[in-house]
């Protein structure tokens, strides 16, 4: 079990509300953790965080309208572009990207690449969508938040879309569900993961703590 | 690759875990905040707290339950029993749930299981099915349950083919409902994953309805757990295993053999292994 063995951060992290799905979960982790967490839709919350949790489950176009509604999709990318540490989970992954095949609509475009079903990837019939479960990531271990992460960690996906990247260099981990998808993006201030840390046990927890150690504590 | 999933199951009545034989003789096992943190030390993939309560009074007992099982126990909890609403699915998710069951409601009333899936996602609605084998040439009520004009009355009315039925009320109530085309039903209609239990079996530890698991498991694209009857970690893998004679399912749950401490996750784990099941194994 990770356990906390620093100051907690005087500002709390915010984590990203846009009305999807369980934030309580993703807020609980990083209180177990010993880290102040809020939920915000408020885009202004957004300049002083010290980091931004971007959490999110159901479906790609609600999710895109809500962001776009509040302010909150180029308060996220200006956040990221200013440097600002950020985790995007599950759905918070997939929007990351330009565009999705769900509901064919325009994502907030950091990650190049789109976002494609299972169902439509021409994977084995008998494979199962959702991809619900524990699965295992091949690791690139170039980014610090992965390093010291095994190589056979097995951690919880539930999604029927994944991410098709355009770009190799943002890709740091991949997963084999009937093809191989992306399932961590990482470069400089931006992680982001297709299955739920918050949901996968002790190295789940470990991957927010490496987050706030290696990310977000040496930058405040 | 994608491991197959064990499933404690934790039936909570009025905030304390029971489990009973054949739905009936409910013996006391434990804590529910105690016995979660024990089985996700243990390595369990997943839990599923099915709300037995029958008191309305104590029905906020179960949101207490999932509130303070979820600040301790970080992989995910399913919780079902009394749904009814997609307001209580709300309640449920946002007390920490990850993935809600609906049972006699969605039968009842399919469009609140549409409305809750639309709302929060396929992924977090589960459709439990209580299923027993209809008597051999003899067909039950036709869809009795079911108002005139229930969306899909005809389509998934039993029929003297029909193998097994749809219960409902905890396993009082026949529906007319055959349980395969259900099944299909729900999965067209949003939901992520079946939890299906065999009536037949559960309580006895002879093993799961093998025979039910893989049709179902075969019949729809959706995840589906198999429950009732496990006695022993052979037959977890039996319901798990892809073979002719096995029941394709990709999770499998069981309740009195880890209670009771018959057997242990680790253990159960290890005689899967064996048998060439994919198995997750957690790391401190």
């Amino acid at each position: 079990m990770a356990t906390p063995d620093r100051m907690p951060l005087v500002e709390p992290i915010a984590i990203v509300d846009y009305g999807a799905g369980n934030l309580r979960s993703v807020q609980k982790a990083f209180e177990h953790l010993g880290h102040q967490a809020v939920f915000t839709s408020d885009p202004a919350d957004l300049k002083n965080a010290p980091a931004i949790i971007f959490p999110g489950q159901g479906a790609s176009p609600p999710a895109m309208t809500a962001l776009k509604r509040d302010g909150m999709a180029d308060a996220v990318c200006d956040a990221v572009a200013s440097g600002t540490p950020f985790f995007g989970v599950c759905l918070g992954l997939q929007l990351l990207l330009e565009h999705s095949e769900e509901g064919n609509v325009g994502c907030l475009g950091i990650v190049p690449g789109t976002v494609r079903g299972f169902s439509d990837a021409g994977i084995d019939e008998g494979l199962k969508v959702p991809h619900m479960g524990w699965n295992s990531v091949k690791f690139r271990g170039t980014h610090s938040v992965f390093k010291g992460i095994p190589e056979d960690s097995y951690f919880y996906f539930v999604h029927s879309y994944f991410a098709d990247l355009t770009d190799d260099s943002w890709v740091e981990g991949s997963t084999a569900y009937g093809l191989d998808f992306t399932s961590v993006v990482a470069k400089g201030n931006v992680v982001a993961t297709q299955f739920h840390p918050e949901k996968s046990g002790n190295i789940g927890l470990k991957l927010y703590d490496n987050f706030v150690k290696h990310l977000v504590l040496k930058r405040v | 690759m994608l491991t197959k999933r064990i499933i404690p199951c934790l039936d909570v009545n009025a905030g304390r875990v029971v489990k009973g034989v054949s739905f009936v003789d409910l013996r006391d096992a434990g804590d529910p905040v105690e016995m979660a943190a024990f089985y996700d030390r243990e390595g369990a993939d997943e839990l599923v707290f099915l709300d037995i309560t029958a008191s309305s009074d104590n029905r906020d007992t179960i949101i207490d339950v999932v509130k303070r099982v979820s600040e301790k126990v970080f992989i995910p909890l399913t919780v079902g029993g009394g749904v009814r609403t997609s307001g209580d699915v709300r309640n449920l998710l946002n007390a920490g749930a990850d993935k809600v069951s609906m049972n006699t409601a969605a039968v009842i009333t399919p469009s609140a299981f549409a409305e809750a899936a639309d709302a929060f996602g396929c992924q977090c609605m589960v459709v439990a099915i209580d299923a027993r084998r209809t008597q051999q040439g003899g067909a039950l009520a036709p869809a009795d349950l079911l108002p005139a004009g229930h969306p899909g009355k005809d389509e998934i009315a039993i029929n003297p083919d029909s193998i097994w039925e749809v219960f409902v009320h905890g396993g009082r109530t026949p529906t007319g409902i055959d349980a395969v085309k259900w099944a299909r039903y729900m999965a067209e209609l949003g939901a992520g994953e079946v939890l299906l239990t065999s009536m037949d079996a559960d309580g006895h530890k002879d093993g799961y309805d093998l025979e039910l698991t893989r049709i179902i498991s075969d019949a729809i694209h959706i995840p589906v757990i198999a429950s009732g009857g496990a006695g022993s970690p052979s037959h977890l893998a039996d319901a798990l295993d892809g073979g002719e004679n096995g029941g394709h399912a990709d999770a499998a749950l069981a309740a009195s053999i880890f209670h009771f401490g018959h057997f242990s996750i680790a253990e159960t784990k290890q005689e899967l292994v064996k048998r060439n099941l994919l198995m997750r194994e957690a790391h401190d």
